[in-house]
C-alpha cells in the first residue's frame, strides 16, 4: 500500500504540486536523513544532504517510472549523494581502519556504560562495521529492503548482496569478540 | 567487499536477514522455516540474526530527525527552480498515470483502512490532491508558508476510525499544515497557526483538538 500511495504523490511532484512534495517529504525525510547520517557521520552534512536528495526528487519526479520503490529510489539517489560528499570532503571521511582504532581505545564513559550489556554491545560494533557493512546492514534491518532492492540501491548483483551480508555479520561477530562477547558463530 | 570475504555462505544461512526483516518471497521464506524448523543449529544462529536486527533498528532509532529548517531548505531550493509545465512534466509518469487515473482516492483510502491511522491521513491528503487539484494554480491552507519555522504546532494523532473524508475536511477547516510525521507512534506535527501563539492560546486549541472526535491524541508541542 505504501507503495501505492508514494505513487501517487510522485505523479502530483511531476505536475510541480509541492504539496504533494511537502507529503512526500513528511513521510520518507527521517528514514531517508538517518540513512546518509549513518554513511557520513556527520549531522551537518546529513542536513546539507537530506534537502539535496529530496530536490533531486522533485526534479526527477517526471521520469520515475514507478518500477522500483519510490523508498528503493530514494536511498539510491541519498547513497550517491552521501558518496559523493565524502569524496569532496576526504578529510571527513576517516578510513574505516582509522575509525575503529580510534573507537577502540575510546572508553569515554558512554562506551564503558555500553560495555555493561550485551544490547549495547552490539549496537557500539554496528558503530564500528566499515561503511560498506554498514550500509548493506542498515538496508536489510532497518530500511527492509529485499535482496533485490539492495542489489538496486548498492548497485552489485543478488548473489554478492547475500555474501556482503554474511560477511557484515561475521565482521560483526569479530568485533564483539573485540569487546568480549563471543557470540559462538561463527 | 572486504579482502577477507573469501567463503560462501550456505545459501538458506545467507537467506536468514531478510527472513527476519520480513522481506523473503514466499517460496524462500518456506524453505528457511523448513530448515529452521528442523535444523536447532540454524534455529540458533536465527537468533542471532534477530538480535542484529532489533538492535540495528534501535541504533537508527536513536539517530532523531533532521530539524525543521531542512524541509524549509528543501523549498527555497525548490522556489528557486524554474516553473514547471505540467503538460511535459506529466510525460514521463504515463505508465504510473494511466494506473492511477484508475485508482479513485476513495478506494486508496478504503484499501489502506486495515494499515495505520498514518495511512489515513495520507489518503486524506492525496484526496485533496486528486479531488480538488487542476493546473499549476492549487494552493490549499496545507501549502507551506514562506517560512516553515514560524508558527504554532501541535502533535496529533488521529483516531483509528476517522474516515479519509474525516481528516481532510479537519485539515482544510482548520487550516492545519502537516509539518512532520508520521512518526512510529502515528504522531504527526502539524502547524495550527501560521504565528506563535501564547500558551493559554495554544493549550485553547489543544484542548478543542482533544474534544474532536477524529482526534486521538493531542499536545502542545515547539
Amino acid at each position: 500500500m505504501q507503495t501505492t500511495l508514494d505513487e501517487v504523490l510522485m505523479t502530483r511532484i511531476a505536475t510541480g504540486d509541492r504539496l504533494a512534495m511537502q507529503a512526500l517529504f513528511a513521510r520518507h525525510h527521517v528514514r531517508v536523513y538517518r540513512f546518509i547520517l549513518r554513511l557520513v557521520r556527520n549531522e551537518a552534512l546529513a542536513e546539507d544532504l537530506i534537502s539535496e536528495v529530496f530536490l533531486d526528487v522533485w526534479r526527477q519526479a517526471g521520469a520515475f517510472e514507478g518500477r522500483s520503490a519510490v523508498s528503493t529510489w530514494m536511498l539510491s539517489i541519498a547513497r550517491f549523494k552521501a558518496l559523493s560528499a565524502l569524496r569532496r570532503q576526504p578529510d571527513a571521511a576517516l578510513d574505516d581502519a582509522t575509525t575503529e582504532a580510534i573507537e577502540d581505545q575510546s572508553d569515554d564513559p558512554e562506551t564503558a556504560l555500553a560495555k555493561k550489556e550485551k544490547g549495547s554491545q552490539l549496537r557500539l560494533a554496528l558503530g564500528r562495521l566499515s561503511a560498506e557493512h554498514r550500509e548493506i546492514v542498515d538496508l536489510v534491518y532497518y530500511h527492509e529492503k529485499s535482496v533485490s532492492e539492495v542489489a538496486e540501491i548498492v548497485g552489485i548483483p543478488e548473489a554478492t548482496v547475500k555474501t556482503r551480508m554474511f560477511y557484515a555479520r561475521k565482521k560483526l561477530s569479530a568485533l564483539l569478540k573485540e569487546q568480549g562477547i563471543d557470540r559462538g558463530w561463527p | 567487499m572486504n579482502a577477507t570475504d573469501k567463503e560462501t555462505p550456505d545459501d538458506i544461512e545467507a537467506l536468514l536477514p531478510w527472513h527476519a526483516a520480513g522481506t523473503l518471497s514466499r517460496h524462500d521464506r518456506e524453505r528457511v522455516e523448513a530448515a529452521l524448523a528442523k535444523d536447532p543449529a540454524l534455529a540458533r544462529r536465527y537468533a542471532l540474526v534477530r538480535d542484529e536486527q532489533s538492535e540495528t533498528v534501535a541504533l537508527n532509532e536513536s539517530l532523531g530527525a533532521p530539524p525543521a529548517r531542512a524541509m524549509d531548505a528543501l523549498f527555497s531550493k525548490i522556489d528557486a527552480e524554474p516553473k514547471r509545465d505540467a503538460a511535459t512534466s506529466n510525460a514521463g509518469g504515463s505508465r504510473l498515470g494511466s494506473f492511477l487515473a484508475a485508482l479513485s482516492p476513495r478506494a486508496v483510502a478504503y484499501a489502506a483502512s486495515g494499515a495505520a491511522i498514518a495511512i489515513v491521513l495520507q489518503a486524506g491528503v492525496i484526496a485533496t490532491f486528486v479531488t480538488k487539484q487542476q493546473g499549476g494554480g492549487f494552493i490549499t491552507a496545507s501549502a507551506p508558508p514562506a517560512d516553515a519555522s514560524a508558527g504554532a504546532f501541535a502533535l496529533i494523532r488521529f483516531a483509528p476510525l476517522a474516515t479519509q473524508g474525516d481528516v481532510t475536511k479537519f485539515m482544510q477547516d482548520n487550516q492545519f499544515t502537516i509539518v512532520a510525521g508520521p512518526a512510529a507512534s502515528g504522531l504527526y506535527k502539524v502547524r495550527v497557526a501560521p504565528a506563535a501563539l501564547p500558551k493559554a492560546d495554544l493549550a485553547g486549541i489543544v484542548k478543542r483538538l482533544q474534544d474532536s472526535k477524529i482526534v486521538e491524541f493531542a499536545a502542545a508541542t515547539e
